[in-house]
Parts: C-alpha cells; structure tokens; sequence
C-alpha cells in the first residue's frame, strides 16, 4: 500500500464529499443557496439595467449627429432680471456664415443654422400645431437626419426665399391620412402656401424626434413667415471627435469678437457638445444605478449570513461525525477545508444560478423597456467572485469551529 | 525488542469546574506486538479514559505513552491526527460509521486521509470487507445494514491502515449475544494472524476469550495476567449489569447517527 507522505487528501475528493452532503439535504440546500441566487441575481439585474439605460441615452444623443457642437444663444439680462437661457436674440444668420467663412477656424467641416418656433399648419380639412424649423442646406447632414423622398433644402431656395417644406413622417400621418403620396401638395403653415419638397426618414426616439418637424428655409421663415432676424441655434460639426474642445475654443472666441464682448464670462452665448450631455445624463444614471446595485448587495450580505447560519448549523448537527473523521485521522486543515468546501459549493452554485437568473431579468426587463441589452462579462466575473468570496468569509467561522472540536468531546456528542 | 505500547505512570485528572474527577492514577504497563489484551473494569473504573489516551483521543495530565516507537506526549493535534490515523484502528460500541455513506466508503476513509489514491484504496477496502464476510453488502448504507454488520464494516475500517493496534472499545456492547460473539470470533481470527488488539469490555466472558487480562478500578491496575487459571476469578462488580434487549436496541437506535 502507497501512503504519501504526510496526510493529504485530494481537494477533489473533498468536493465529491461536499456535493454528496449537499445533496443528502437537497431542501436546506436550495433554500441556504436561495439568498445568494436572489442577492447575486439581482446585483447582476441591475447593473446591467444601469449601463443598458446608459448605452441607449448614449446611442439617443449620438443618433442627432457625431461631433456636434451647438450653441445656443445666452440669457436675457435687463437690469438685474435674468431671463431664461435660450431666450435671448443675440445670435444671428450671419454669425453661422461667419463661423463656416473664417479662416481663423480649422477645426470644423460644417455649420448649419436654425429658427424654429411653434405654428398651426394645415392640408384641407386637417391641421395640427408643430414645430417649424427653418433651416440652412447642411443641417440635415449635421442633424443626422435623412430625406427619404423627394428633395431637401439648397441654398437657392435659401436665396431665393422658396416658400417650401420638408416634412417629417408624423406630418404625413397627420396631414395626409388618404394620400399616398403628399410631395407636391401645398400646405399652410400661418395662411402661407408652401409646397413639399420633401419626407423625412422616421427617426426612433420620441423625445428629442423630428417626426412631427416641418423644414423650410432659414430665410423663409425669418423674413416671410416670422420677421424675426435672430436665430435659434448653431450647429457646427468639429473634423473629429478629438478636435471638439479646440473647436468650442475657437468658436468661442470668434464669436465674442463678433459680438464685441472682451471676455468669456460676458458671452451672451453658450456652446455643449454631445459628450457634456452624455456625461451629465451618465452621472444621473450612474447615481441611480450604484444606489440600486448597493441595496441589491445588502440582500447579498444577507444571503452570506444564511449561508453562515446554515454551515453553524451544520458543524452542531454533525459534532458526531466531525469525531468519527477525527479518531480517523483528519487534520484540522482537511476538516476546516471539507467545511469551508461545502459552503463555497453553496455558494458558488448559488452565484452561478443568480447569473443566470440575473441575466434572465435583464433580458426580460430591457425587453420590456426597449433598451438595448448590455451584459457585461466582468460583471458576471465580479459576481462569481463575490459569492466565493462570500463562501470562504462566512464558511469560515463554522468551519474553524468544527476543526476545533476535540475528538473525544465530538465522539461523546449525542 | 521494545514492546509495541509503553505506558508509564499515566495520571488523567479532568478538570471539571470546581470539582476535579482523578480518573487515572499512575498507570503503567506494556504491550507486546501480537497480543490480545482485554482492558476489564466496571463503569467509572477509568478504562474508557485509559482508551481515550491509549487511542491518542486525549492525552494524560502526566505520564508517558510510546506507540510503536514514538513518544505523543508533546505532539500537537495534527501530529496527533496521524498516529490515529497510522497506529490505530478503532472500533467503537456505537459502530460510528459515517451515516448515509457505503460500507465501502467508510471503509476507505481512513485510506483517504492517509493519502491512498483513490483505485488502490477501494480495492483494499473491498478485500477488507470481503475478509469480514460482507462482500456482498459492499455499497449497502449503514441504516441497511444489522447491528453486527455495522460492526463489522467498523473492524475492517480499523484495519485500512493496517495499523499497530486495534483499539475495540465495547465492541459488543450493543449486540446480541450471538452476534456479540461473532464479533469476537473475527478478533480472534485478526489476532491469529499477528494483529494487536486491546479489547475494552464489562462482560467477562468476552474478556476471557482475550490472551491477557487487565483490570483496572478506581483509576489503578488491580490485575495483570496471563494464566488461564486466574481468569476465572475474574468478576466485574456493579456495572456487570447487563443491559436487557430493550434498553439495547433504544441505544442502537439512538447511537446510529
């Protein structure tokens, strides 16, 4: 007979040994198991919740154009009144041709410039009150908004005042619910006559949609329909993602200089980009989710606490056989590895069905709220880490317990 | 030749609380490798205490034990773990095989701690059980399993390491005469072929099937013999009641975790 030296026992013997224990108390197992499927199930829920709302806010707000910089026109101030931001008139059709025309900005490869305000239009019978939007050529382009039939807006029709209009699917929709085809046809947007040129293509999100958008010229709107000279806002799209900040610097100072202001806390402008957005968005999200992801970690610590009190029941349950390995010859390393074992199987399993119930829940839930569906592989690593983590500190105790345990003490154990 | 156990005025005093029981007093005596020795006393006389210490369960309050060459008094609990495992075989009154588990696993545990790969030990384990005539309940569960078969997977588990000495601490407390006898047949069978057992008992026919009578009460050896002739005058007092069918059973039944 072959005795090693020393005494040792396989690691994978002891797991055979922890499984056929588990197994011989199938319903205590399920239920120890049960808080750490339902802790680590729902950790995994939510943080990829998180980061789905987070990816589809993202994917939103790059949808309206890549490398995009938008500058609004600053606040009012009278005295000390201080008006809403955006309400101002200080920026005009002629800062964007300035903005595209000067060579002292090399940073952009396009502008385009936009009035919008509310108004009623109508075809016939059918009306309805919605955005028009007047706009120059290379806003659709920047805008990320495709035309998907007929024309879009030249600068001729610019120059030339065209009294014409693109408009989104919603418009259709509404306007022309008979009508297969509505290019051609004149509507009437504040008792003016124009005709459409062009349909926009459906863009997804509702909230920052174009859908129910009516596109004219810039300089229709302006001087026909609203005899307004200000403008809205100004989009300009920086050559890359890279040169965004030194586009902002630029555009910045240009336009101070324009409006003969000295310096940049005077601006009665204001320039973002997406990124600051999508920061902005992430961070609130971010809260959301670690705060979410905190209280699903609490029902995880309790889990372990079950786990414990289950091993502790274990050790006092099995006193007698604790003994019997004893008086056998196991050390108090085979015996502290037998029990640390089992509640690492315990939890380990537990941490493997939470994934894939967390994973599960996700994929149900961002169904549900038609986001996309982002399940991270660190998360899942993360989370089979924590539940072993979890076997070993709260196995722990019960296991150095029972490997405490003299034998003739456990042996006389009734 | 040094003989196999060498026990040298072993004192144990247990310490319970206020009062502190002397359950050893200066006890000494050797043991020659092959012998057959029964440890006879009555309840309380000490002898499970001697049992204890002689099974590197416990360890004396003063004294000296040598198993096999090798001296235990300073030994800490893991050293303590391999002489079990190494030296010794048990078998208990209670059986104290692991519930829910095969003879051939139980068989095989000993083996594992010591490190015997997985094949070579199941084979021994199965020879074993083989020897003990259960070679046909081998994957039978303990609760399948009689009072005397159970007793008899604990006297092959106690030979997996092939041990120095069996160490049988009432082994027939719990079972019928017969079987009770059986039992002692396989000791004696074991002893034959040059195995060393110490037998602890109450039941003075049992110790006189034994090469070697010890008698301890009070904590202290009263008698050491090998004569035949001596055996005779054996008596057990007090605790020779022995316990009728019923109580036994309730104690099998009780005792079988």
């Amino acid at each position: 007979m072959i005795i090693r030296k020393g005494i040792k026992m396989k690691i994978s013997e002891i797991f055979e040994e922890g499984i056929s224990v588990l197994k011989n108390n199938k319903m205590r197992t399920a239920l120890s198991a049960l808080g750490i499927i339902i802790g680590i199930g729902s950790v995994i829920a939510l943080m990829t919740l998180g980061q789905a709302s987070q990816e589809s806010v993202k994917e939103r707000i790059q949808s309206l154009g890549s490398n995009l910089l938008t500058v609004y026109p600053g606040s009012t101030q009278s005295g000390f009144l201080r008006g809403g931001a955006g309400e101002a008139k200080t920026l005009t059709y002629e800062d964007a041709l300035e903005i595209e025309k000067s060579p002292r900005i090399t940073t952009i490869d396009g502008v385009a410039a936009s009035y919008s305000s509310r108004s009623q239009i109508s075809y016939g019978q059918n009306n309805m009150n919605t955005n028009i939007i007047g706009i120059t050529p290379k806003y659709f382009s920047l805008r990320n908004i495709k035309v998907e039939y007929g024309s879009e807006i030249s600068q001729s029709d610019l120059d030339n005042l065209s009294k014409i209009a693109v408009i989104g699917p919603g418009v259709v929709e509404e306007l022309f619910p008979n009508t297969p085809n509505p290019i051609g046809q004149n509507i009437r947007i504040n008792g003016s006559s124009f005709t459409i040129v062009g349909i926009t293509e459906s863009k997804g999100s509702e909230m920052m949609g174009t859908n129910d958008s009516v596109f004219i010229p810039l300089t229709t709107a302006q001087k026909i329909l609203f005899g307004e000279n200000h403008i809205s806002n100004i989009y300009v799209r920086a050559k890359s993602e890279d040169l965004m900040d030194a586009a902002m610097n630029q555009i910045g100072f240009l336009l101070l200089e324009l409006h003969g202001l000295e310096s940049p806390d005077k601006a009665d402008f204001r320039i973002s980009s997406q990124e600051e957005i999508i920061e902005t968005v992430n961070e609130v999200t971010g809260t959301f989710t670690t705060l979410l992801t905190g209280i699903a970690a609490i029902s995880l610590v309790v889990g372990g606490i079950g786990i414990m009190n289950i091993m502790l029941v274990t050790v006092t349950e099995r006193t007698r056989e604790i003994g019997i390995r004893k008086a056998l010859g196991a050390k108090r390393k085979t015996i502290i590895t037998q029990f640390l074992v089992e509640s690492i199987i315990l939890t380990v399993a537990g941490g493997v069905l939470g994934v894939i119930t967390g994973i599960g829940a996700s994929i149900i839930f961002t169904k549900i709220m038609n986001l996309p569906t982002v399940i991270s592989t660190s998360s899942i690593l993360l989370a089979v880490g924590v539940s072993c983590l979890i076997g070993i500190v709260f196995g722990w105790y019960p296991a150095q317990r029972a490997s405490k345990l003299q034998p003739v003490d456990a042996l006389r154990y009734e | 030749m040094k003989p196999l156990i060498e026990v040298k005025n072993i004192t144990k005093i247990y310490n319970g609380g206020e009062v502190s029981t002397q359950a050893l007093t200066d006890v000494s005596f050797e043991i020659e490798k092959g012998e057959f020795v029964a440890v006879v006393g009555p309840s309380g006389s000490g002898k499970s205490t001697l049992m204890h210490i002689l099974g590197c369960l416990d360890v004396p309050t003063s004294g000296t034990y040598i198993i096999n060459g090798k001296n235990v008094e300073h030994m800490n609990d893991d050293e303590l773990a391999e002489i079990r495992n190494k030296e010794i075989g048990f078998v208990f009154q209670a059986y104290n095989l692991l519930s829910r588990t095969s003879s051939i696993k139980n068989v095989s545990l000993p083996m594992a701690y010591a490190g015997v790969p997985k094949k070579e030990r199941t084979e021994r384990a199965k020879q074993l059980l083989e020897s003990v005539g259960l070679g046909n309940k081998l994957y039978n569960m303990p609760s399948q399993l009689s009072g005397g078969e159970r007793q008899r997977v604990a006297i092959a588990r106690s030979m997996a390491t092939d041990p120095s000495i069996i160490l049988a601490d009432e082994p027939t407390g719990n079972l019928a005469s017969k079987q009770g006898m059986e039992i002692i047949d396989i000791f004696e069978e074991l002893n034959k072929k040059g195995h060393t057992i110490v037998l602890i008992t109450h039941d003075e026919d049992i110790a006189k099937r034994a090469k070697r009578i010890i008698s301890i009460m009070d904590g202290k050896i009263v008698g050491d013999t090998k004569n035949e002739k001596d055996y005779k005058r054996i008596k057990i007092p007090a605790e020779g009641t022995k316990i009728d069918n019923k109580e036994r059973h309730k104690n099998e039944n009780k005792r079988n975790i």
